[in-house]
């Protein structure tokens, strides 16, 4: 994270059809509204302007446009408010914009770092700010699992891993000079950098097919088999979207449906029932559940009003999920399940379908805000994937071994924001497990 | 309070006699106490001093007027600036001393210092009292003696053991007694223990090596002192041999693995990775049929050789048949044996980023006590703790800590004090996040000024460092303003772009591989700069694109370093922190933002929650 940064996030948002605001913070920021605005408009005076990508000049929204020059702003630097069409797509496009023209997304938090160090943070809103990070580092967090389905988390990993090799033996001819070390490692920490590049231009180039991108809000239905998950997703998306039958454990793997709820995308996934299963593929349905319940904004956990609570569901039984006690139609609702007071549905006759819907649409409302922070995550991988292979480039020409390390160092804090720091006593353990050091 | 001392300093080596001589320089009335004078300013292990990374924190000691770097260029045979091909930032000065006059040198010193008192004695015992934090050290004859602040520096003698194959001596070093008494005394304290390692060669008599048969290292040539107040180094200068391990020396070595204290299983303790016994260098790299051996001469009227490479904990016997297997050594005789030696260490995560314990005011640590490995870092740390300790003593707040921005020696403090070590820590200059800024070259542009301020620097230093930082300001306007055509620069056999842009001198120093008669030429006031003038421009040519880019991220970082968290702060209270993240803070006690920004597993997150919580807490205290 580098402090002379132009950072962007989202500041607020609701859900499709709503005002979303972007805010941009840093010394970039002039340059970057004026490109993106076509001029800059008077300060702190709210302007209508339309938002144009820089490089095909594609217009990419019509939005109210707020300029603040530092010191008197949120954050006490330059910035700006965009004022957004919402809607993840018009976001996402706007965002991508700014990190073509030099701005990064924002960490969780940042935003509010700076105004702290700038003498800049509004007592009143701090009070609320902690928890507002930390919805939003959760989201993130949420987001990242949801991309990381193993492929990306992976590739990015390997990267990181070789750029510490690289690292570590630029640095092990620059440290230990006096040693008996290979007389090439610079060249080789050369050649490294340069095939590394080259892959990650590849990847980037690839117009992020790799990176499936899922919108709005993800809600999992969990529940021991037979309590009527697939019936109730059914009857959610007024569709027969999951296959649907008396025999427990029929729906082996994860089905989702895609559906709108008060104008927020909602994904409902319903997921293979929670028991010992003694089926393979079974099995590998169950813990898909776990998965994507691990993922999910929102748990709805299912229990059958006829039936006593099943374990595996109740430990999904947390402040923020969502009982239901179906079937009840066969029987009545208990009054608690693991303490909390469950909503009363029948998937087959209807009943308490209308309070579900009412209780999902208030939820999905209130996660959208951050749903919509999360789609940032693609650019932020665009960001830091640039940045490292800039520095990489930087390194292949670096004329002194500490210039080229310098660049390496550098490119390993921009892939680190993706995979995690990568610390010196990474890059110690390298030299000392390939090289024998101590003359 | 009354008390004759105002520091007192335990130990006389290289971290106590920095402490006490910083703490003297200071103003403090100072005693260094230590079991016996003859050995002040022993180097119990290699004979040299500096290095990469090492040789910047030498500078950075001399540059707050420390004494290691003015007696190492008195005792100096054999002098090497490492790194000589790569950048200013990286060459590290290094200088292969005369045992006996280093020791010499450091005691002239020390005893030319106002102000210091030495006393041979043992100390047994720390006194405190509940509000106060320590008030006296008892010694082993049953003195007490009451003082303001007290730095401990007793390096491995603290409850030390010696191994040699599988023989076992308690000893702080070879021939001294340790340090039981201190020992306990920390641990009635509560300070937390832990085992550590490290090792040492055996000792030629350089009579009997065939030096003829070897491969000659000579030192530079003229030799460059560590001290910025030498002016140069005036004793003959040594020859260096080259050796070998052979397969034969490995064959020795394997065939009695069990018999070293390490693979016998009789050392628990951490070892340090850089310098590991040469029984772990073959078992480890198995395929390597040699590993090189320094041969470096002792002293001038000494015959005493340190092959540097080969520290052992195998029986007498084996290191003799080791030494009989290298090319020139067949007849070497040894004069005593190499060993692994055992010590206690306190987790230095017990102490504030001023070395102060921070659960007993008052008390000092310093040295490899920390879990430090090497002269050099325990010599830096020693003169922070001394500065500290007189500040102490004299009723202010112990407050003299440098950056990471600012120091090597801020790095140091900073590390050890965050994250503790597992094995000896030595200094590498990977570790210091502003390689480019923190040069061997400018230790005394970085820190003679704040030394001044201190109150730690002469005026014989203080005289030469305005003179100099004047003249280079000087140089670096004129360097900035003056320039000339791209035409110009070709007339003179400059390559450069022709593009019609006017380059300044700082732009035409800064073009790769510049030639430095074909500047003067162009440039003839650089003629006439002295060569530390001229290094520094040059330096700041090569070094300023870059520095230009980390200077806005140097800014934020030393604000958040600024930004001190309270000692009483309760993370537990703090709202928007995960319990990780609460665990995690409360575990490590960050003394500042920007600390508890670099703690492993931190998030960008809770440093932003964190400083929410602080400007509160500054409010509500206000």
């Amino acid at each position: 994270m580098t402090a002379a940064d132009t950072i962007f996030a989202l500041a607020s948002g609701g859900g499709r059809g709503a005002i979303a605001v972007l805010r941009v913070s840093g010394a970039e920021s002039r340059g970057i509204i004026a490109r993106l605005a076509g001029g800059l408009p008077t300060a702190r005076m709210a302007s209508l302007r339309w938002l144009r990508d820089p490089t095909t000049g594609d217009a990419l929204d019509q939005a109210l446009v707020l300029w603040f020059p530092g010191p008197k702003s949120y954050t006490g630097e330059d910035s700006a408010e965009l004022h957004l069409h919402g809607g993840p797509a018009v976001i996402a496009a706007v965002g991508g914009a700014l990190a073509a023209l030099g701005a990064r997304p924002a960490e969780a938090g940042e935003f509010t770092r700076r105004a702290f160090l700038n003498g800049r943070l509004d007592l009143t809103a701090a009070e609320g700010i902690a928890d507002l990070i930390a919805a939003e580092t959760e989201a993130q967090r949420r987001q990242a699992l949801r991309q990381a389905d193993g492929a990306l988390a992976k590739l990015y990993g390997a990267w990181s891993e070789r750029l510490t090799r690289l690292l570590a033996h630029q640095e092990a001819a620059i440290e230990f000079a006096e040693d008996d070390l290979p007389t090439d490692l610079g060249d080789r920490a050369r050649d490294g950098a340069a095939t590394l590049r080259a892959e990650i231009v590849a990847h980037l180039a690839d117009g992020g097919r790799g990176e499936r991108l899922r919108e709005g809000v993800l809600v999992a239905i969990l529940g021991a088999p037979n309590a009527g998950k697939s019936s109730l997703l059914n009857a959610l998306a007024g569709r027969d979207a999951a296959i649907v039958s008396a025999r427990a454990g029929t729906t082996r793997d994860v089905v989702e449906v895609r559906l709108a709820l008060a104008g927020v995308p909602v994904t409902l996934a319903d997921t293979a029932g929670l028991r010992e299963a003694a089926d393979e593929i079974e099995q590998e349905g169950i813990r898909r559940a776990h998965r994507r319940a691990e993922e999910a904004d929102l748990v709805l956990a299912v229990f059958a009003a006829d039936t006593a609570p099943d374990a595996e569901t109740l430990a999904w039984v947390t402040p923020g999920a969502v009982v239901l006690a179906n079937k009840v139609d066969l029987a009545p609702a208990p009054g608690k399940i693991g303490g909390v007071a469950p909503l009363p549905v029948s998937a087959r006759t209807g009943a308490g379908l209308e309070a579900l819907r009412t209780r999902l649409e208030a939820e999905a409302r209130r996660l959208a805000g951050a749903a919509d922070a999360a789609v940032l995550t693609r650019p932020r991988h665009r960001a830091a994937l640039t940045e490292a292979s800039a520095w990489l480039a930087e390194a292949e020409t670096a004329l002194l071994p500490e210039l080229a390390s310098e660049a390496l160092r550098a490119a390993l804090r921009a892939l680190g924001r993706l995979t995690g720091r990568v610390g010196v006593e990474d890059v110690l353990d390298v030299i000392f497990r390939d090289f024998c050091i101590g003359k | 309070m009354d008390f004759i001392f105002d520091v007192v300093v335990v130990g006389g080596g290289h971290a106590g006699c920095e402490a006490a001589a910083a703490a003297a320089r200071c103003g403090a009335r100072t005693l260094l106490l230590t079991h016996k004078v003859e050995t002040i300013g022993e180097m119990s292990c290699n004979p040299a001093i500096g290095g990469v990374g090492k040789g910047h924190l030498v500078r950075e000691v001399d540059a707050l007027d420390g004494i290691m770097a003015r007696a190492a260029d008195a005792a100096a045979i054999h002098v090497k600036m490492l790194n000589r091909s790569k950048g200013p930032a990286v060459r590290g000065p290094r200088a292969q001393a005369d045992r006996r006059l280093y020791r010499a040198a450091v005691r002239g010193l020390l005893e030319a210092q106002d102000g210091l008192t030495i006393l041979a004695a043992a100390a047994e015992g720390i006194e405190t009292a509940p509000d106060r934090g320590v008030v006296a050290v008892v010694t082993g004859d049953g003195r007490r003696i009451a003082c303001g602040a007290l730095v401990v520096t007793t390096g491995t003698f603290l409850r030390g053991e010696i191994h040699i194959g599988e023989t076992r001596i308690p000893a702080g070093r070879v021939g001294d007694a340790p340090a039981v008494g201190l020992a306990l005394a920390f641990e009635r304290l509560g300070l937390p223990l832990a085992r550590l390692k490290t090792g040492t060669p055996p000792r030629l008599d350089g009579r009997t090596i065939a030096w003829g048969e070897l491969e000659a290292q000579p030192g530079d040539d003229p030799p460059e002192p560590l001290s910025w107040m030498t002016e140069r180094i005036t004793n003959r200068q040594v020859v260096c041999g080259i050796t070998t391990t052979t397969p034969e020396t490995h064959a020795v070595i394997r065939a009695n693995l069990h018999h070293s204290a390490v693979y016998g299983g009789r050392i628990q303790g951490v070892g340090p990775r850089y310098c590991p016994s040469i029984e772990d260098k073959v078992v480890r790299f198995a395929d390597r049929e040699r590993h090189q051996v320094f041969l470096e001469p002792e002293g001038l009227d000494d015959d005493t050789v340190y092959p540097n490479g080969i520290s052992t904990s195998l029986p007498e016997d084996v290191q003799a048949a080791m030494i009989a297997s290298m090319p020139g050594l067949q007849r070497a005789r040894i004069v005593r044996p190499g060993y692994a030696i055992e010590y206690d260490h306190v987790d230095p995560r017990a102490l504030s980023p001023s070395l102060e314990v921070r659960a007993v005011p008052r008390l000092f640590l310093a040295g490899q006590i920390n879990g430090t490995t090497g002269y050099e870092e325990a010599a830096a740390q020693g003169l922070m703790a001394g500065l500290n300790a007189a500040q102490r003593a004299s009723g202010g707040a112990p407050d003299r800590v440098l950056t990471r921005g600012e120091a090597y020696i801020g790095v140091l403090a900073d590390d050890l004090t965050l994250h503790g070590v597992s094995e000896p820590y030595r200094m590498l200059t990977a570790r210091a996040e502003h390689r480019l800024v923190l040069r061997a070259d400018n230790a005394g542009l970085r820190l003679t000024g704040k030394g001044i301020a201190w109150g730690c620097v002469g005026p014989a230093r203080s005289a030469r460092h305005r003179a100099f930082a004047a003249a280079l300001a000087d140089a670096l306007a004129r360097a900035r303003s003056d320039g000339t055509t791209p035409a110009a620069l070709a007339a003179a056999g400059i390559a450069v772009n022709q593009d019609g842009k006017r380059r300044s001198v700082l732009e035409v120093l800064a073009l790769p591989g510049i030639d430095a008669p074909a500047v003067d030429g162009v440039f003839p006031w650089l003629r006439d700069l002295a060569p530390a003038l001229r290094a520094q421009l040059e330096a700041e040519a090569l070094y300023a694109p870059y520095l230009r880019r980390q200077e806005a991220e140097m800014r934020l970082l030393e604000r958040e370093e600024r930004m001190p968290i309270p000692d009483h702060l309760d993370f537990g209270a703090v709202p928007g922190l995960s319990s990780e993240m609460r665990q995690r803070l409360t575990a490590a006690r960050p003394a500042t933002l920007g600390s508890a920004g670099r703690l492993p597993g931190i998030t960008p997150a809770a440093i932003a929650a964190l400083a929410v919580a602080l400007r509160r807490d500054g409010v509500r205290s206000t």
